[in-house]
């Protein structure tokens, strides 16, 4: 299938940007790597009136040390990230979650800012940004507003962006010292969209107590979450310790089935994977 | 069989040798010529406006909005090709008593199926033909739907061809000797089983393609599709257009993937002949992948209910089961959607040997695209039955399962042989092959090692099976039936004037290397160099009559007419070289392209010079001399309905109970497919296929909500199986070849697919029984093995 | 009515200029305006990899980019590869392993393969299957391509 009719601009200034987005007899929809967006409109799901390409924007781009944590531009790829001894030695969480993201070819466009935006539910990011406490930058003509990723990831599909506003950057903070991550996912194919995945992130000395945990699943629910009551059941535990009533509080999460799994095996898979990243954390 | 039949021996042959072949050259080059590559002169683009209900009625068509978008040369509804184009019905004579209705290429009063085509545009770009085809306006009244195949059958179903009263399509019942009696008697143990087998379709990587080119001036109807029978479809579009056959020329270049998706008759591509016929404009369609997923051949679909009776000592006393098929609304033309039914009956068993023996088959409609045949017709399903009852009856005695099969197997000395079902078997090897895969995956070793690391909470398993492919079909197939399907298949080998030879041949090229085993039989059997063969096939202009490539038969029945004509061709230039030489034909053999004696020594004359003197010097010819430096020949098989193979496949699984995932940590595959042409792509198509076995046993399925709509018709949705996850598979091969041709080669192309999921399934079933489970449902999805072990 | 941006881009090394419909994707444009029907389309929506080719210096989904997206780059085709010689020896290895059948996966894999090899991965089976897990092949099984790649990687430490 082939996409139906747009208009198309290619702005070289967030703020010519956001005067095409913010016009709306334009039905403008912003265009990252495409990598989601291009396939809803070859199949004509997804018909916007103009997509406004982002790809020109380089200073929405890039990944720099921000005091001992990172800033990275909403338009930075995928494989971008995945090349960076910055982001691999203040968010291992994200070295260790992108080779499962699609796959290579994909890596090369996908940004991380599309990813957010979109808020696919089965999408490892909006996962990886809750449980590395990260802060999602979002600008419009009106200025510039920053979001606690867990304040976000609003629903399938749905986030906290207000039209004519763009992300623009994602900020992680600095990891505490004994900050330690773990990442797991089940997926029937490698590079798939999981059937249940989950990030971890807690702080202690290995093998020993850990305290203020993140757990954060995806592709169980309509969003990515952080399950809160297992984080409290942890707290204070050596991670495999309180694997068992951590899983137990997962009753908390909306599960919701797909074609590979129905609600309740996405339940129990959760618990699966949960312990899985425990065991890594 | 008589004939040359020390060419397997002599030292110039290629059979027998894995040579690269040509077509991988120009393919690595992206040199390669498929459909969508065609563009022509005035071309127009096709799109078509498909059905969005499973069943309804449609009250009415606006195409008004569509036809006014600029660019757009046509709207065709169903109605519009009523007259234009002749109905067809997929039934075949020899399938006594299978019905179907009569199909148009859209849709003309009731849509029967999501996804059927209704409306068809036609525009200068895809893109145009697909702007215009949403502003079509349609409004259907839905109809129930009958979905489910299982209660397709129901008194209060949804009955989707009134006049047949029922949405029964077809039924068989097959028995032999007395299956109750045995079934009965009290020295048995009886095993029962239902077997769940999901709708799969072949993902052809390249989607269905045609363009078509009308020539009114000559009434020339040229139709470039990516197929594999050119000159059934030449026949099926003279017939259905209205024009002499003659007058269709359909030819088929690359073809990115078939695996029996392409060798059918679909509407959108009848439309896009008629299309191009009333155009008079030469016109494109090319399925996109949602096209695909609804519209290409779905296959398998069925349960299974299936019962084996074994005695103490592993024999087995009985076998019977009854399965239940969905074949979509219609019966697919013009193979029919009954073969695969019939295949379950036919196959179910047959390496062993079973005196009683029931089995039936009822073949239903129902409102789920069609289905029709995908490569290993009917085998994933007869092998999982009977290997699958097999293995768990041995494990319900206490026997192993390679035990049980050495017991019940028929002995490689007993041939020829009859099955409980009729079927005729020659030359076939079970044992030896069950013998080569003990050995080569060192089965008593692994057996212990799983065993150790069972006790570790490593959850390991093995699953075997013994079958056998159905190749090399006989008129008895289709053409019986009264089908434009041939069974036969011709080669045409011509020395050209440099000395070359040219082959072309009504077998066809997918991918599988057609063109490369030709090429390697002619020139072994004639005596050129390798690369002194250029192959043409796929083109009705230009080849010899034949049916193409379906059920395994290149290798086994073109190649068999491309060894009588090579020799052929040898006979009669040795007769010019005699009479050039003053000799006669027997003194001489030609080697390397040379005209040499025949007990050896420096070449007597080159074959070009041979050629030159007969094309451009014939006053040097004695006057009663007429030379032929063309041959042609036709070959098929005669003395039995099939020629089967067999193999021997084994599966190693490790599964994970917590997640329910299954790993395939390796594959091993014996098959004897009698002489073995060119290993290299015989074990190609061996791993390709045990890689599409792999896919139908874990991972492939067309999931349908209970209303008819396909839910995972994207290839993000519907699994096959991707590199990751594969395992290398090991092949080796025993090699009977059959008596039935003197090249003695049988087809290689399905037994990988057919026989896979019944090696997995029971290495899977391996792994669960210790864990108080079992699954015989496929794919074997993680949700369902977890099902299986009651966590969800 | 119908949206064009004229766009000027090289591609195997040839420079051209031309006006594309802005919702074009790169691949079609490549094969129907150029005649670069090397790349193959196999599902439009990014998943199946036959599409696969380079843009500045990146291996992309043909497929998922728009031609306009295009105006300034650098593109390398399946076409451009055999006419520079660049991954010579990967295709002599896909031929010599046969390590496709159709063929029609094969450009989109050949780009992956090369990714990976220009790229320094090492002859592991496992890595190799990885970095091809987004190139669909319904042919080979995958062996024969994983033997290619290796035996590639193989041969150019030796040389």
């Amino acid at each position: 299938m082939k996409a139906a009719e747009f208009k198309y601009e290619r702005p070289g200034s967030l703020a010519e940007a956001f005067a095409l987005l913010e016009d709306g007899d334009l039905d403008a929809t912003p265009l990252a790597g495409g990598q989601s967006l291009v396939p809803m409109m070859n199949f004509r799901l997804a018909q916007p009136g103009m997509l406004v390409d982002l790809s020109a924007l380089d200073e929405i781009k890039g990944i720099s040390g921000d005091g001992g944590g990172l800033r990275i531009g909403a338009m930075t790829r995928y494989v971008d990230l995945a090349a960076s001894a910055l982001v691999a030695e203040r968010a291992p969480l994200m070295a260790m979650a992108l080779p499962h993201i699609a796959h290579a070819a994909i890596r090369n466009r996908g940004t991380i800012g599309g990813s957010v935006a979109l808020a696919d539910p089965a999408a490892e990011m909006p996962a990886l940004l809750l449980a590395l406490d990260a802060e999602i930058t979002v600008q419009s003509s009106a200025g510039t507003k920053t979001h606690a990723a867990a304040d976000f990831f609003l629903g399938m599909y749905e986030t906290a962006l207000q039209s004519g506003e763009l992300v623009t950057a994602i900020t992680v903070p600095a990891p505490a010292p004994d900050r330690r991550f773990a990442f797991y996912e089940l997926a029937r194919r490698h590079g798939d969209y999981a059937m249940a995945g989950v990030a971890v992130a807690a702080s202690g000395a290995p093998g020993g107590v850990c305290s203020d945990y993140r757990v954060a699943f995806f592709s169980v629910s309509d969003r990515a979450l952080r399950a809160t009551a297992a984080e409290a059941a942890l707290d204070g535990k050596v991670p495999m310790d309180g694997a068992e009533a951590a899983i137990a509080a997962l009753g908390e999460i909306p599960f919701a089935g797909d074609l590979n799994a129905a609600t309740a095996t996405k339940q129990h898979l959760s618990g699966v994977v949960l312990k899985r990243a425990l065991e890594r954390v | 069989m008589s004939g040359p039949q020390t060419i397997f021996d002599k030292p110039n042959t290629y059979i027998g040798k894995s040579v690269p072949r040509a077509d991988a050259v120009r393919l690595t080059q992206g040199r390669g010529k498929y459909v969508d590559d065609i563009q022509l002169p005035r071309m127009l683009h096709a799109a078509f406006v498909r059905s969005p209900v499973a069943h309804g009625r449609i009250v009415s068509i606006n195409v008004s909005e569509a036809k006014a978008v600029p660019g757009v040369t046509a709207v065709f509804t169903g109605a519009d090709f009523v007259g234009q184009v002749e109905p067809y019905v997929g039934v075949l004579s020899h399938l006594a008593g299978l019905r179907s209705a009569p199909q148009m290429p859209l849709a003309v009063d009731v849509a029967r199926w999501t996804g059927e085509p209704l409306v068809m545009v036609v525009a200068s770009s895809r893109a145009i033909a697909e702007d215009a085809a949403a502003l079509v306006e349609i409004d259907i009244e839905e109809l129930d739907p009958a979905t489910d195949m299982e209660r397709a059958l129901d008194a209060d179903a949804p009955v989707i061809h009134a006049e047949f009263g029922s949405n029964l399509a077809w039924e068989r019942l097959v028995e032999a000797g007395n299956p109750d009696a045995a079934f009965a008697r009290d020295d048995v143990t009886v095993v029962e089983r239902r077997f769940r087998f999901g709708r799969h379709t072949g993902v052809t990587l390249e989607t269905r393609a045609s363009v078509v080119e009308y020539d009114p001036s000559e009434r020339m109807l040229t139709y470039w599709y990516s197929g594999q029978a050119p000159h059934m479809m030449q026949f099926i579009l003279a017939k259905h257009l209205g024009l002499p056959e003659e007058n269709v020329r359909v030819v088929s270049q690359d073809v990115g993937g078939s695996f029996g998706i392409k060798i059918h008759t679909y509407g959108d591509d009848i439309a896009t002949a008629a299309a191009a016929k009333i155009l008079g404009r030469p016109v494109k369609f090319v399925a996109d992948r949602l096209e695909s997923f609804l519209t290409d051949i779905h296959a398998r679909d069925h349960v299974v209910d299936g019962r084996i009776a074994v005695t103490a000592d592993g024999k087995i006393a009985a076998l019977a089961f009854d399965d239940v098929t969905g074949i979509g609304p219609y019966s697919m033309y013009p193979r029919t959607s009954a073969i695969e039914a019939n295949q379950v009956l036919n196959l179910t068993g047959a390496p062993y040997l079973i005196e009683h023996y029931r089995a039936r088959a009822r073949v239903v409609f129902q409102n789920k695209n069609m289905m029709c045949q995908y490569r290993a017709v009917g085998h994933p399903i007869a092998m999982a039955v009977a290997d699958g009852l097999l293995e768990d009856a041995a494990n319900e005695i206490g026997m192993d399962v390679v035990e049980i099969r050495r017991r019940n197997l028929v002995r490689d000395d007993a041939y020829p042989t009859v099955s409980a079902t009729g079927m005729k078997f020659d030359d076939l090897s079970h044992h030896k092959s069950l013998d080569r895969l003990v050995e080569m995956m060192d089965y008593d070793a692994r057996r212990a090692e799983h065993a150790r690391l069972r006790k570790e909470g490593i959850h390991r398993g093995i699953g075997l099976v013994s079958m056998v492919e159905v190749t090399n079909p006989s008129p008895m197939f289709y053409g019986i039936g009264g089908a434009p399907i041939a069974s036969q298949d011709g080669t045409t080998i011509r020395l050209e004037a440099g000395g070359a030879i040219h082959v072309s041949s009504s077998v066809t090229e997918q991918g599988q290397g057609t063109n490369a085993i030709l090429a390697q039989i002619a020139a072994g059997v004639f005596g050129v160099p390798l690369d002194r063969v250029k192959v043409t096939t796929g083109d009705t202009r230009s080849t010899p009559y034949g049916g193409g490539t379906w059920a395994s038969r290149g290798a086994g029945i073109g190649g068999e007419a491309t060894l009588q004509a090579a020799h052929a061709l040898k006979q009669q230039v040795l007769e010019v070289a005699a009479t050039i030489l003053q000799s006669t034909p027997d003194k001489f053999d030609i080697v390397d392209g040379h005209v040499v004696d025949a007990d050896g020594g420096p070449p007597r004359m080159s074959l070009s010079d041979l050629a030159r003197t007969v094309y451009y010097r014939g006053n040097e010819l004695p006057s009663d001399l007429s030379p032929e430096l063309v041959a042609t020949r036709h070959y098929r098989v005669s003395d039995f309905p099939f020629v089967f193979t067999n193999g021997a496949m084994a599966a190693e699984v490790e599964l994970d109970p917590e997640t329910g995932f299954v790993k395939v940590l390796n594959f091993w595959a014996v098959e004897d497919c009698g002489r073995v042409i060119n290993p290299q792509l015989v074990d190609g198509q061996i791993r390709g296929g045990v890689v599409q076995g792999i896919g139908g046993a874990f991972y492939e399925e067309c999931i349908y909500s209970e209303d008819g709509q396909l839910e995972n018709a994207t290839m993000a949705d519907y699994l096959v199986p991707m590199a990751f996850e594969m395992p290398d598979i090991f092949v080796a091969h025993v090699e009977t070849p059959t008596k039935t041709s003197v090249l003695g080669a049988k087809g290689a192309g399905e037994a990988g697919t057919g026989g896979a999921p019944a090696a997995l399934m029971n290495a899977v079933n391996d792994a669960l029984r210790p864990l108080g489970a079992s699954i015989h449902q496929m794919p074997m999805t993680p949700e369902r093995v977890l099902k299986a072990l009651g966590t969800v | 009515m119908h949206e064009t941006r004229t766009i000027s881009l090289t591609v195997n090394g040839e420079t051209s200029t031309n006006a594309v419909p802005v919702r074009q994707n790169l691949v079609d444009f490549l094969r129907n305006t150029l005649g670069l029907t090397g790349s193959h389309v196999g599902c439009e929506h990014g998943v199946c990899g036959a599409c696969t080719l380079e843009v500045n210096g990146a291996m992309v989904r043909g497929c998922l980019m728009l031609a306009v997206q295009a105006d300034g780059a650098e593109i390398t085709t399946v076409e451009g590869f055999a006419d520079s010689g660049r991954g010579a020896d990967l295709r002599q290895a896909f031929v010599d392993r046969n390590a496709l059948q159709c063929g029609y996966c094969t450009p989109g894999m050949l780009a992956s393969a090369l990714e990976y090899v220009e790229g320094g991965g090492v002859a592991d089976r496992s890595a190799i299957r990885e970095h091809l897990s987004g190139n669909y092949c319904r042919c080979t099984g995958y062996q024969s391509i994983v033997d290619a790649v290796c035996d590639v990687i193989d041969g150019r430490a030796r040389s």
